[in-house]
């Protein structure tokens, strides 16, 4: 593919690099082989960003996908090529770690509409050999999920072992069990729910209009302006980001306490410790994400509702599955709270599935799935040891941590 | 301050349970078992590598049930009274309830699902018939307390204790079929099957049914 066109690369040179040259490998496919979106419309060509982790065994029977959420990427173990972080699942992807590269072939693949290097609304438009801005088509998760499912195949896997995810990863991982019921022989859907509530679609709606209330954002096509609507993207991050943590997390790490300062400066800087946290989490993002990525992201995440397809029921999503489920919610969760996961749960009984459910105890909210929670990670471990039992790929080795 | 006595654990050795062995000997092997109430999934795993059946568990407790699933076993965190609605009848070769129907808030109803999710019910209780219960609560006027029974009655989890006699006729009130009935004295011993109900319901210190649901025996295999 071509370079973009200079202006486009101008303003923010690093992250405008990654959505059309990425760091990562990218699987391409072609004009020839379209794919077919929900909305009826054809994609064609497009590209899919991944990274991988190990070594595929010889019967191609370890691989491990892993599905990130709304803001992540493919970066899932290693570090990040725009702000060097280390990789968003460190602490549970690794050599010896609960989803472990020595025994595992991990694949992360950024999400269709992404922008670190797969096709999004930042990418080129073959057509007009800009940027799509509001011309790309409106995705679903289902949509995302097919387009994996085509790398999966690019990469020469059959049937994957597991399909991990939290969050928006965990309602892949549902449409992958639900599309694919003979490509997935474990599943682990974890803090997510089977389709976005009122009141999720309510908070995304309240980021939207904060990235398209920004004059920057030039109906969408701020990239020939070269703008970036960073203010609008910022508020959508700090509101979305309270929503990712609990009252009771919020409370322990700021408190009321003051920022840098030891009077209230009776002014609107950011006089308190949480203020100017929520800013910082809002100016970091926009350095590294696309503002109409997260737009058009938050809207398949609203159409998501998996009893779509189901005629209306939840379980038909799941009739017929031989997939190992193991389900987990996490207490202090308030935006995909337990009771979604034991609807989950409860369709997977319904159709007799082979269903673990776990909720574990935890004070961090939403992220918690992303922070260290021993308990959790034990609990990820010993069922994919023992779904890998299962699956003929032999007891974990004793050692490990 | 005269703390009651409810810590005390009961048989920590690595022996399995009597009326674990007992319900390992009723499951035919290779066959699919839900064992409602599984706790840390000693049972489960037991019929593993016994019986080699695919298994599945529910158990109330949330640590237990991590510890279940981090060991590679298949459960849930659930409820017997609020989370069997869900499965489909005859989903299960076995349905299990171990020691756990007593703490049920509905166990009418849950024996009702049990013997519709499964294609025969196994229940194992503590027999509240049992000689020593009645002396004790004959002559000491108090609630029994033992090592079937190990908490005070304010806090134990036991809701709906009955006799032998009283399950009996619940499996009669529901239409149940009672394959197999084995109590067990204090001493862990079966007591002889010939043995009229009256004096199982006397000696038995716990008891383990083996079901099935009346109403379809006949129509099914």
């Amino acid at each position: 593919m071509t370079a973009a066109p200079p202006n486009f690369v101008a303003s923010v040179p690093r992250r405008h690099s990654e959505v059309h040259t990425p760091t990562s490998p990218v699987a391409r496919f072609d004009a020839g082989a379209p794919l077919r979106l929900a909305c009826q419309q054809d994609l064609a060509p497009f590209s899919i960003a991944y990274e991988t982790y190990g070594a595929l065994n010889s019967e191609k029977s370890n691989a491990v996908l892993i599905c990130h959420a709304l803001t992540a990427d493919q970066y899932v173990a290693s570090p990040h090529p725009i702000t060097g972080k280390p990789g968003w699942w460190d602490n549970m992807v690794g050599s010896g770690k609960p989803i472990d590269t020595d025994r595992f072939y991990v694949i992360c693949s950024n999400v269709l509409g992404g922008c670190m290097g797969s096709t999004g609304p930042a990418s080129i438009d073959p057509k007009t050999n800009a940027p799509y801005g509001l011309n790309f088509p409106l995705i679903t998760l289902g949509d995302m999920v097919e387009a994996q499912a085509r790398l999966i195949d690019y990469l020469g896997i059959d049937q994957l072992f597991a399909v991990i995810g939290g969050s928006m990863g965990g309602m892949q991982v549902l449409e992958w069990a639900s599309r694919f019921k003979d490509r997935v022989f474990a599943a682990v859907p974890i803090a997510t729910a089977a389709w976005h509530s009122s009141q999720n679609i309510a908070f995304h709606e309240v980021g939207r209009q904060a990235v398209m209330a920004d004059p920057e954002w030039k109906g969408g096509n701020y990239y020939a302006a070269g703008t970036v609507p960073k203010n609008g993207l910022a508020v959508a991050r700090m509101a979305a980001h309270i929503t990712y943590l609990s009252e009771e997390a919020l409370h322990r790490k700021f408190g009321r306490n003051l920022q840098d300062r030891s009077e209230k400066t009776f002014s609107f800087s950011a006089d308190f410790q949480v203020e100017s946290y929520l800013r910082h989490q809002g100016s970091t993002f926009v350095d590294r994400f696309d503002a109409n990525s997260y737009l058009y992201i938050t809207r398949a995440l609203d159409y998501f509702d998996l009893r779509e397809n189901a005629g209306g029921v939840l379980a038909n999503a799941f009739r017929g599955t031989k997939t190992r489920f193991c389900v987990v919610s996490f207490t202090s969760d308030w935006l995909y709270p337990t009771r979604e996961s034991r609807t989950i749960v409860q369709a997977l009984n319904a159709v007799a599935a082979n269903v673990s459910f776990v909720e574990i105890e935890s004070d961090k909210g939403h992220d918690a799935f992303l922070l260290d929670e021993p308990t959790f990670s034990a609990t990820i471990r010993g069922f994919l040891n023992a779904a890998a039992v299962k699956r003929g790929l032999g007891a974990a080795k004793e050692a490990g941590r | 301050m005269n703390a009651p006595d409810v810590g005390k654990i009961v048989g920590t050795t690595k022996a399995p349970r009597v009326d674990h062995v007992l319900i390992a000997e009723m499951v035919e092997a290779g066959s699919r078992v839900l064992d409602v109430g599984c706790g840390d999934g000693e049972l489960l795993q037991l019929l593993t590598e016994r019986k080699g059946v695919d298994g599945r568990g529910v158990e109330l407790q949330r640590d237990k049930v991590n510890a279940c699933v981090a060991r590679g076993l298949s459960v849930i965190q659930g409820d017997a009274d609020r989370d069997l609605d869900n499965y489909p009848d005859q989903a299960f070769d076995y349905a299990v309830l171990s020691l756990t129907i007593q703490a049920t808030r509905q166990p009418k109803t849950v024996l009702e699902n049990l013997l519709r999710i499964g294609r025969r019910a196994i229940v194992s209780f503590p027999n509240f018939g049992h000689w020593q219960v009645r002396t004790k609560l004959l002559l000491t006027g108090r609630m029994p307390i033992n090592d079937n029974l190990p908490d005070q009655w304010y806090l134990t989890p036991n809701a709906h204790l009955c006799t032998i006699r009283d399950f009996a006729d619940l499996c009669e009130l529901v239409h149940a079929d009672v394959e197999q009935a084995v109590a067990f004295n204090a001493y862990g011993a079966r007591l002889p099957i010939k043995w009229s109900l009256s004096m199982q319901n006397l000696f038995g210190e716990k008891a383990v049914f083996l079901l099935h649901g009346a109403a379809r025996s006949s129509g099914s295999t």
